[in-house]
């Protein structure tokens, strides 16, 4: 017996290397393509919505990784892809400026506030891309998920402080520009204009490695114990609690990790955009970036990527076309992915794959009536608290 | 006094003016196989809520090995070797048979070490002998959704034990099972109260004859009475509470209550 199994052990592993190697190989395929093929065949324009939405697919990742794997719906993403944009814009007024950048003197303002000084220094600020939208995160995490609020409460919980940041900016013109955001395609880094095709050409070439980065870490955690602990507090949260974890400090590391994520993402949409503001924390467009991971499958990782290129691309194409046109579309598919395809594109591809590879739809051998228990459903939902 | 693993002291719960558990006095030894039987509503759900800590309770203290668990967290007492079977099967869907047991034999709870580390050789003997324990050895790579209603019990049962605990709580383990997955649950908690102390809670007297040594009878959140399954039965106040009638009228309780 003990045999059998670690001779199906060693095949699983061989098998698990082997289907790494090939993702490896396959990643890395798509990566020259994006980094030499596509600046050659697409115009600057394109190329520049290209970098912008694989910045954008740094954004799903987390979301899938938060909502796909550990079940957290967070409407409130906006606001850890706005604080890594500023954290890069206000470096880039820094470095640009002499003295104060240009928009402190119309408020009057003669001193830099002290929440600046440390932006001058560049290692800081590409620090503070990651760390400022981790914890914030980290911290609102913990709060949250102390008290045990999850589900639906958790996701009004995100989209209210995503509110409170919406306005909070909005309303600083001395601190941070209010309304008006900050302009980073005028400014120089390392004696480039950040707006000039070559330094778009840098900024989107910084892209692809670092959406590979993010999509590494994703992978590395949603495999092994972690991830299967991550499936289970979104299946069944108590009872890994009575197993001995505590979800408070997985769902709080996750959910930190994932602002970090949207904090970079955020820092490489705002250089190749030219501008953050707090426009980036509509709620609209943060139900957005849940929509992308929604279309592209859920806890798939690739699917988030995909969705976001795709949603966005489509975004474009119509918003061009019938400008009038595009919310209605968003809608409806939206609609369509959560009657229709409610595990998005990739999860349904899966699923009918796996059908094929068994030649026949699988039985599920479980009693349906059991599943269907009143009393199970309710002690469920006694026990949810 | 150090051989009770659990013990209660006038443990109360109180739910806005309703007393689930009215000065509930409770010992168990260790190694013990005890079954706790009542009507419904007699407060046995919330008695191991009490003691795992989903529940605080209003009064009193529950003991465990001499410790008091009020205050702790549900994950500390958990940790501290108290494993909570639930009602209903309640394992992770989306995980196959083994990583549901991997996940609650991992030795290091904490966020880092469950990241970093990796089951060592230890956790997966212990994964590979308890699968043959709940006897699922064919079944350990499918994912726990395909298992049948008794085979998930039979699962978690497994989980219980693998997080190694002192004391296992065990919550209607038969309902809804065959008469056949009965008998092996049964014969399962009989093979591991050979290393455990086990608090089995159960309604299917059938089942309940076929395990108990001890018996505990909760009414109204307090016990009635306290015995072998023999005395038990015969108990006038037994028989009243579970009837509803005067002792002389009947003797035999109900088969399933």
């Amino acid at each position: 017996m003990t045999a059998e199994t670690s001779i199906g052990t060693v095949g699983r592993k061989r098998q698990r290397r082997q289907t790494l190697l090939m993702e490896g190989v396959a990643v890395v395929v798509i990566a020259l393509l994006l980094i030499f093929a596509m600046p050659a065949l697409l115009s600057g324009f394109r190329l520049n919505l290209l970098g912008r939405f694989l910045a954008l697919a740094i954004v799903a990742l987390g979301i899938d990784l938060i909502w796909g794997y550990t079940g957290l719906l967070s409407l409130g993403h906006g606001i850890f892809f706005a604080l890594g944009g500023y954290a890069l814009a206000m470096h880039l007024q820094l470095r640009t400026a002499e003295g104060l950048p240009d928009f402190f003197t119309l408020y009057g303002v003669e001193e830099l506030p002290w929440f600046w000084q440390p932006f001058h220094s560049f290692p800081f600020a590409v620090v503070a891309v990651i760390l400022v939208p981790s914890l914030v995160a980290g911290l609102f995490g913990y709060l949250v998920f102390r008290n045990r609020i999850r589900g639906v409460y958790f996701s009004i919980l995100t989209q209210a402080a995503l509110l409170v940041f919406f306005n909070f900016f909005n309303g600083q013109q001395e601190l941070i520009n209010g309304t008006n955001g900050l302009k980073t395609d005028t400014t120089e880094i390392f004696g480039v204009t950040v707006g000039s095709s070559q330094g778009q050409l840098v900024f989107y070439v910084l892209t692809v490695p670092l959406l590979i980065a993010t999509y590494a870490l994703c992978r590395w955690l949603t495999s092994g114990r972690f991830g299967r602990l991550l499936i289970a507090l979104r299946d069944d949260e108590s009872r890994v609690r009575f197993s001995g974890y505590n979800p408070t400090a997985f769902k709080t590391l996750v959910f930190a990790v994932s602002g970090g994520i949207a904090g970079v993402g955020g820092a490489l949409y705002t250089v190749q955009s030219g501008i953050i503001s707090p426009a980036a924390m509509e709620i609209a467009f943060s139900i957005e970036m849940v929509i992308w991971v929604a279309v592209g499958g859920r806890a798939t990782l690739i699917g988030g990527i995909l969705g976001a290129l795709v949603v966005n691309f489509a975004k474009t194409f119509l918003s061009d076309q019938y400008p009038e046109v595009w919310l209605f579309f968003l809608g409806a598919l939206f609609l369509l992915v959560v009657t229709i395809l409610p595990e998005g594109v990739l999860g349904w591809l899966r699923s009918q794959g796996v059908k094929q590879m068994l030649g026949k739809s699988k039985k599920v051998s479980t009693y349906s009536s059991l599943e269907q228990n009143p009393e199970e459903e309710r002690e469920r939902e006694n026990t949810e608290n | 006094m150090s051989e009770k693993i659990l013990e209660t002291k006038n443990l109360t719960v109180n739910f806005d003016g309703f007393k689930a558990l009215n000065q509930l006095n409770f010992s168990m030894d260790v190694g013990e196989l005890r079954v706790v039987i009542g009507a419904n509503g007699a407060g046995k759900t919330t008695f191991l809520d009490a003691i795992t800590g989903k529940v605080q309770p209003t009064q009193g203290k529950a003991l465990f090995q001499g410790k008091d668990l009020r205050g702790l967290s549900e994950h500390g007492i958990a940790l501290g070797g108290i494993g909570r079977k639930f009602q209903t099967p309640r394992v992770y869907l989306n995980l196959t048979v083994r990583e549901n047991l991997d996940l609650a034999c991992n030795r290091h709870k904490n966020v880092f070490s469950t990241l970093f580390g990796r089951s060592s050789s230890s956790e997966r003997r212990t994964v590979a002998g308890l699968l043959e324990t709940i006897d699922l050895v064919a079944k350990a790579e499918l994912s726990a959704e395909l298992l049948s209603h008794g085979e998930k019990q039979r699962l978690e049962i497994g989980m219980l034990v693998a997080q190694s605990p002192e004391l296992l709580l065990v919550d209607e383990p038969v309902a809804g099972l065959t008469d056949e997955e009965t008998a092996s649950v049964a014969e399962l908690l009989l093979a591991l109260a050979e290393s455990h102390s086990i608090m089995v809670i159960e309604h299917d007297m059938e089942f309940v004859r076929q395990i108990a040594r001890q018996v505990t009878v909760l009414h109204e959140g307090a016990v009635l009475c306290e015995g072998s399954m023999e005395e038990v039965q015969n108990d006038p106040r037994v028989i009243e509470v579970y009837l509803g009638e005067p002792p002389e009228r009947d003797r035999e309780l109900p088969s399933v209550g």
